[in-house]
């Protein structure tokens, strides 16, 4: 059985507690999969944080995952989110070297191309924030390329389902009351 | 009312019901067990101090098993911790409801690789249920509420909670919560609230329940495998029994199964997978339906998943959704308590007859049992029932001990067998059969082992001894590690590496130097005798057993092959 690896974006609401982190992440792990993207931080209610991984692997392994990771008590909402109807974006930070006017000219006009913003300048160098998703980040990051670029990172990817479905609203949903009834601790 | 968090814990497993705690102190799990002393806590909580933690985990684990009660350990911190790791894994393995207490360092040497300091919650965090380190004192009674409810609800598991020494040795805030109240305070009801539960099991989908029927009522040739689900649901073995009766249907047993069908019923078929029985093997292949419950087709049962049962529509009950095609693809599943999905299949399961299915199924039969002047593990095993009017708890290692004390003894109960099936842990037998015999003090329990397996643990004939725990240990001695020998002999070309146990110590000697008695036999008749001599004995007895060192196991199945491919028969 051929196994086509494909990018998976999950959205995992969990307890804001010491070690969720680890039990999420030691199940990609565990199986062997690299986190492609990672990214981590409260929601509206301060006890409950949403984790959005990126992985690359098939079908069925995203599905074990999905379900060892439905099984953890600290885990309240797994959504996996179909591509086609989810927006996702990271904000990129780029030092890039500049060191004459004409080279921070060129850097401040292909960041008004791109609507990045310039949020830090110095006489050696320019500090670009961008917003997006890989295509534009990639282009820009070539362009700036040419210049040097000193320092890179990116937030990793923050994803959301178009359109009012929430994380929240799809109870009801059989197979996820089945894993509330599986839950295995309750 | 305040009082020190050492005491709280007492007073936690007091609300809890336990009387009975085995375990092994050390420096930072001092004040715990000072309070046994200090407040007269060994009054109403009996402590059994084992020769090594991984003893006390196993006897917490059998103890478990045995009762159906949640077992506890304690431990120290660091070597003391990483040591009940084997025997959290076991019961995690078997789903057995377990509580560890280990305690770590104070906090402020947290993290400064300090004296026994170990991460112990890192290191079991794949092992448990879910565990926790608690490091503010007025937490430690919620938690542990919560480590409780959480070990014994659902699919039961092992949970640890590793407490920093200086929670136990400060004062807190605590009130005595009755049991029935646990789930409407603290953590546990905002964990509840926060998953819109409560802590009963919610009901088993209705439709699913009515499909399954019809799926019956269309079958020609229904099986049933049954699996350690319907041991641990509480209730689960009387609609079991009512269920595949009225089913009429031949029923295979995973080895965690052991029990929930009696050994000696006319529907029961035996052990299905690498070591499964003819009829139950060829069975799973035939039949057009496989009704299995609360099993999760491990690679000993399906040893391989894409032929494993190819001309039935796989029905797959249990309580853990991540169970449902995790090893197998199933056609359809129902998720629930095995009792409540049996209560409700039993209000409208009408009663087949499946004769000629059954006459099929059942006209396999396996080699015929050898009967000469040396002894075998069948005349060993059928002894040690006969004698016991089959009503002995058998505990079990791991090894071919294990396969044939699961083939030849007719259990009969839930808790009757208690075997390390997942996690395969030689060793496990000595500590689970002192816990189940502390359990069920009116039981005769059997600790069945090997060589090989008897050494690892043997130190814990001094706990037999101390406390005067009646245990039997009846060592199947083939001077081999035998199972490895199996496959060294049919696998390995008979090249037999490292698998030799031509060595000390004289096992018989070995009991009489811990206080107890040592038996030796070499043919049925000896056997008898020494057995029930040990049976009245009243103290723990340990009879060596010769027996031929290529003994195998039969039938069998290699790994990766299909279940009906018998390797040897």
């Amino acid at each position: 059985m051929l196994t086509v690896i494909k990018r998976h974006t999950l959205s995992v609401l969990v307890e804001n507690t010491a070690g969720v982190l680890s039990q999420v992440s030691r199940l990609f792990s565990r199986k062997g999969y690299n986190i492609e993207s990672l990214a981590v931080g409260t929601t509206d209610d301060p006890a409950v944080s949403r984790i959005t991984i990126e992985v690359l692997c098939g079908e069925q392994q995203i599905s074990q995952i999905i379900n060892q990771l439905r099984k953890q008590f600290s885990v309240y909402s797994v959504r996996l989110l179909p591509p086609e109807q989810s927006i996702r974006r990271e904000l990129v930070l780029i030092k890039v070297k500049a060191e004459s006017r004409e080279v921070r000219n060129e850097v401040i006009q292909i960041a008004n191309i791109f609507r990045a913003s310039i949020i830090d300048v110095s006489t050696q160098s320019l500090t670009l924030a961008i917003i997006g998703q890989e295509s534009k980040d990639d282009a820009l990051e070539k362009l700036l390329a040419e210049f040097g670029i000193l320092e890179l990172v990116r937030t990793g990817m923050v994803a959301l389902e178009r359109g009012e479905a929430t994380i929240r609203n799809n109870s009801g949903n059989k197979v996820r009351d089945e894993f509330d009834l599986g839950k295995n601790i309750l | 009312m305040l009082m020190r968090g050492s005491q709280i814990v007492m007073e936690c497993l007091l609300e809890q019901g336990v009387d009975t705690v085995f375990g092994y102190p050390g420096g930072t799990i001092l004040n715990i067990y000072d309070e046994f002393e200090l407040h007269g806590y060994n009054q109403k909580i009996r402590h059994y101090l084992t020769a090594h933690e991984q003893g006390a985990s196993h006897a917490a684990d059998g103890y478990a098993r045995a009762t159906g009660k949640v077992g506890v350990c304690f431990a120290t911190s660091g070597p003391g911790a990483t040591n009940l790791v084997t025997g959290i894994a076991t019961a995690y393995y078997d789903s057995s409801p377990v509580v560890f207490i280990t305690c770590n360092v104070s906090e402020n040497l947290i993290g400064k690789d300090s004296f026994q300091e170990v991460d112990i919650t890192g290191i079991t965090m794949p092992i448990t249920k879910c565990n926790f380190l608690v490091k503010d004192v007025n937490e430690l009674a919620d938690v542990i509420r919560e480590a409780f409810a959480i070990a014994r609800s659902g699919r039961p598991g092992p949970v640890l909670v590793d407490i920093a020494k200086n929670v136990t040795a400060i004062e807190g805030e605590y009130e005595y919560l009755p049991l029935a109240e646990h789930p409407n305070h603290g953590r546990l009801a905002t964990l509840l609230r926060r998953s819109n539960r409560d802590l009963k099991n919610p009901e088993p989908n209705r439709e699913d329940i009515h499909k399954l029927l019809e799926l019956i009522a269309q079958s020609q040739r229904p099986m049933v495998l049954v699996g350690g689900g319907v041991i641990r649901s509480k209730g689960a073995v009387p609609e079991f029994r009512k269920f595949m009766e009225r089913l009429d249907a031949p029923v295979g047993s995973t080895i965690m199964g052991g029990g929930a069908c009696p050994g000696n019923h006319p529907l029961f078929t035996g052990m299905v997978g690498m070591h499964g029985s003819h009829a139950s093997n060829m069975a799973t292949a035939e039949c057009d339906l496989l009704i299995a419950i609360g099993c999760r087709f491990s690679d000993r049962v399906a040893t391989d998943p894409p032929s494993f049962a190819k001309n039935a529509k796989i029905v797959h009950i249990d309580i853990d959704r991540a169970e449902i095609d995790k090893n197998v693809q199933t056609y359809h599943h129902i998720i629930g308590d095995a009792r409540r999905v049996l209560e409700l299949l039993n209000e409208e399961l009408p009663q087949h007859d499946y004769a000629a299915w059954k006459a099929q199924v059942f006209a396999r039969k396996e080699l015929p049992l050898k009967k000469d002047n040396i002894l075998h593990a069948h005349e060993i095993l059928e002894t040690i029932s006969d004698l016991t009017d089959g009503d002995a708890i058998i505990a079990t290692d791991v090894g071919q001990h294990q396969m044939w004390s699961c083939q030849y003894y007719h259990f009969s109960r839930p808790g009757q067998l208690l075997t390390s099936g997942g996690f395969g842990t030689m060793g496990f037998g000595l500590g689970a059969a002192m816990g189940a015999k502390v359990g069920c003090p009116d039981k005769v329990v059997v600790h069945c082992t090997g060589d090989g397996c008897f050494r690892m643990n043997c130190h814990e004939l001094a706990t037999v001894e101390h406390y005067n725990i009646p245990v039997i240990t009846v060592i199947f001695d083939n001077r081999t590690l035998g199972m490895v020998r199996q496959w060294q002999n049919l696998i390995y070309n008979k090249r037999f590496s490292q698998t030799t146990l031509d060595r000390g110590p004289d096992f018989v000697k070995l009991a009489e130097a811990y206080g107890l008695r040592g038996f030796r036999a070499k043919n049925q008749a000896e056997f008898e005798d020494a057995f029930r001599q040990a049976l009245a004995a009243g103290c723990g007895c340990v009879i060596d057993c010769a027996i031929d060192i290529d003994a195998m196991v039969h039938p069998m199945v290699n790994g990766g092959t299909p279940v009906t491919d018998f390797l040897l028969h």
